[in-house]
């Protein structure tokens, strides 16, 4: 078992013949998941990567059966690349975009939300089951199968958590990329919620980041719902207040969402939270 | 990004939101100029405000002439002076820290006949994922201090997606202030125009405080603030042009230039990272390691010899610094290749000068570790490597001791 993404994926990938569109796609065919196709407007009908092209979404569902998508469509279309997914049936959308306007994506999340699709991102580095299917743009060699449910805002600080997870011998069930933006799809909570349920899942590592309340309202939730034990990580102690930390949505802003009130409700809700990112791994280890 | 106060009515006044008549002015005579002319349209009370970038202006003092960031003028005379006090003085207030900021501009204002003060301001609601109208009968006051005290004086109505403000919701905000009568229809009417401003220009937040209402029944806005999703500039090229660069730290601005992500702090330990995630960790870990972060530095997914150059540059401009850790994971970029761009950056007159006398760490994590350390390792430079997060920790730790 796994979470979200495995063998069953039949991936979609919009944005299919674009720079980074095609190299990822190529790396994702690579690591053996199973891209059927992919869309770009205007080049419906060719072929690419030995796979088809389609010019819409609703398409390639019909002819391919996707289940899943993965979009590497610019920031100015990207909300619009996930509100086609959503209205065409998919239901698993990831959205590796970095930089959609805010205002795109409160739209986007709202047709996701009516459709019934889950959104993974944007401003993530996306979701691998180990061994199984990489859909986004991890380096697939850093992770291995095994017992650890990975939650991360941030895509090398989680490749560097895995990094040293792996080293000590835990692999991962599957790690989510949810993504550094103030508006994303699917939030800390969710996603414990998934590894809760994951037979294969023993414990989980949530790494979060300032700004909102996210890790908060995770850590209550996780209080009374979630029996695996969590280990913690927060970014950004030292940032100061009132700057954006590269993403989107790590800011500290009126006094909200500061690193150390998000460590202080993560251990009064039982869960173990490390001081340094050197030490993800070994906490972890510690408590199994 | 942000804008200047001025700025910011100017915009508002395009949505058809209340402010009071005011001019901006760079220098005292056009000050003056603006005066006068606010004068012929029967302002009798001036108001000169410092433009700078920061809150608690009228708290805040200058270096030079200590005077205070908004002044209160009777005449065109003393709206002279109090440019004379400002202009070209650095403005200290709570908000902008010790070193303070220049002023270079000016907004000389009608000073209204205030009957009451509110707040009212419009930003995301990150937990709702909908846009939030709060307002407040404490108007003038940190609303994170109301928030933070007295929770039930802040009221909200939170917008539908896709939709625009609701009538009934912006009624609901009115009676919350308590208006009634002629006001009441004209907070309304500024609350419905605010949210349009707002949505229309891609903004991340939209502060009046305060909210007057005058002693002739008008509603206007006293001073506001305005933020911009930088996501969204693309789109938004009038706004661009308000951008005022002399705000805004000029290695921010010779980094936004090369393509970084980079912020300025006060620490002695710069740092060069790709991702912001692992650069905010990579920071805390500094100062877990008994150093202070000197900046926050992301040279993005592909770190290649002109990233890796730009940052050097950057970096050993602060002179704060007094020793630099690299921290790269890797992943689909091999260390290797990372390796010989640092390499070939340190290589570089200019930059191999001042790291002489510099530790330099360099950590190399993820694909072809081992071959990026060897090739620091042999390389003959000064350089100190680590492969393990622990291991760069320890050796920040002994650089700045020693």
């Amino acid at each position: 078992m796994s979470v979200l993404v495995g063998k069953d994926t039949r991936l979609l990938v919009q944005g299919f013949t674009g720079n980074e569109g095609t190299f990822h796609a190529e790396q994702m065919i690579a690591y053996g998941t199973n891209v059927v196709g992919g869309v770009t407007p205007g080049k419906g009908g060719t072929r690419h990567l030995d796979r088809p092209v389609f010019h819409t979404v609703a398409e390639a569902v019909e002819k391919e059966g996707v289940n899943t998508s993965v979009i590497f469509v610019p920031p100015a279309f990207a909300g619009d690349a996930i509100a086609e997914a959503a209205m065409s049936g998919i239901g698993l959308i990831i959205c590796i975009t970095e930089g959609i306007p805010v205002k795109d994506m409160i739209m986007a999340r709202e047709i996701v939300q009516r459709h019934g699709s889950r959104l993974i991102g944007p401003n993530c580095p996306g979701v691998i089951t180990p061994g199984e299917a990489k859909v986004g743009i991890m380096p697939g060699n850093v992770f291995t199968r095994g017992p650890i449910g990975v939650i991360s805002r941030s895509g090398t600080l989680t490749y560097e958590a895995v990094d040293q997870l792996t080293k000590i011998g835990l692999g991962q069930s599957t790690a989510i990329g949810i993504g550094g933006d103030p508006v994303i799809g699917t939030k800390h909570r969710d996603a414990v919620a998934l590894f809760q349920d994951d037979p294969e899942t023993e414990a989980i590592v949530l790494i979060g980041e300032i700004g909102g309340s996210d890790e908060e309202e995770a850590a209550a939730w996780i209080k009374d719902n979630v029996t695996k034990p969590v280990v913690a990580f927060i970014a950004g102690r030292t940032a100061p207040p009132g700057r954006r930390m590269g993403h989107a949505g790590a800011i500290v802003s009126g006094g909200k969402g500061t690193a150390d009130d998000k460590i202080k409700a993560l251990r009064a809700a039982g869960i173990t939270v490390s001081e340094s990112p050197a030490l993800i791994g070994e906490t972890v280890k510690s408590l199994l | 990004m942000n804008i200047h106060e001025y700025q910011a009515k100017d915009l508002l006044k395009e949505y058809q939101v209340a402010v009071p008549e005011g001019i901006a002015a760079f220098t005292v005579e056009e000050a003056v100029k603006a005066a006068e002319f606010l004068k012929q349209k029967g302002t009798t009370l001036f108001v000169v405000k410092a433009q700078i970038h920061a809150g608690g202006r009228g708290k805040g003092r200058t270096k030079k002439t200590g005077a205070k960031g908004v002044i209160l003028a009777r005449s065109v005379g003393e709206v002279r002076k109090a440019a004379e006090s400002l202009l070209g003085d650095t403005l200290v207030t709570i908000q902008t820290g010790e070193t303070g900021k220049k002023v270079e501009r000016l907004y000389i204002t009608d000073g209204v006949d205030i009957k009451n003060e509110y707040y009212v301001g419009v930003t995301l609601d990150r937990t709702r994922n909908k846009n939030v109208i709060m307002v407040s009968t404490e108007g003038g006051v940190e609303i994170e201090k109301v928030a933070a005290e007295t929770p039930e004086k802040i009221v909200k109505e939170w917008v539908e997606p896709g939709l625009p403000l609701q009538g009934h919701q912006a009624r609901r905000l009115a009676f919350a202030l308590g208006l009634t009568g002629d006001p009441f229809k004209k907070a309304v009417k500024f609350i419905m125009a605010l949210y349009k401003a707002f949505d229309k220009t891609d903004a991340s937040i939209v502060e009046i405080n305060p909210l007057a209402l005058t002693a002739d029944d008008d509603v206007v806005a006293l001073d506001a603030k305005i933020n911009f999703d930088d996501n969204a500039l693309f789109r938004q090229t009038e706004i661009c042009k308000l951008r005022d660069k002399s705000e805004e730290d000029p290695l921010e601005v010779e980094a936004v230039e090369s393509d970084l992500n980079y912020i300025k702090l006060d620490g002695n330990v710069g740092c060069m990272v790709n991702g912001a995630g692992l650069a905010m960790a990579t920071m805390d870990m500094i100062k877990l390691a008994g150093g202070e972060p000197a900046n926050f530095l992301d040279v993005g997914g592909g770190a290649n010899v002109d990233t890796v150059r730009n940052g050097f540059r950057i970096i050993l401009k602060d002179p704060n610094v007094e020793a630099i850790l690299i921290n790269i994971f890797g992943g689909i970029v091999r260390c290797d290749r990372v390796a010989n761009g640092i390499l070939e950056a340190v290589k570089d007159p200019a930059i191999a000068k001042k790291l002489e006398s510099m530790p330099l760490i360099v950590r190399l994590q993820g694909t072809n570790a081992e071959e990026g350390k060897k090739i620091i390792d042999e390389s003959g430079l000064n350089v100190i490597s680590a492969v393990l997060l622990k291991e760069a920790a320890q050796e920040v730790t002994r650089a700045i001791s020693a």
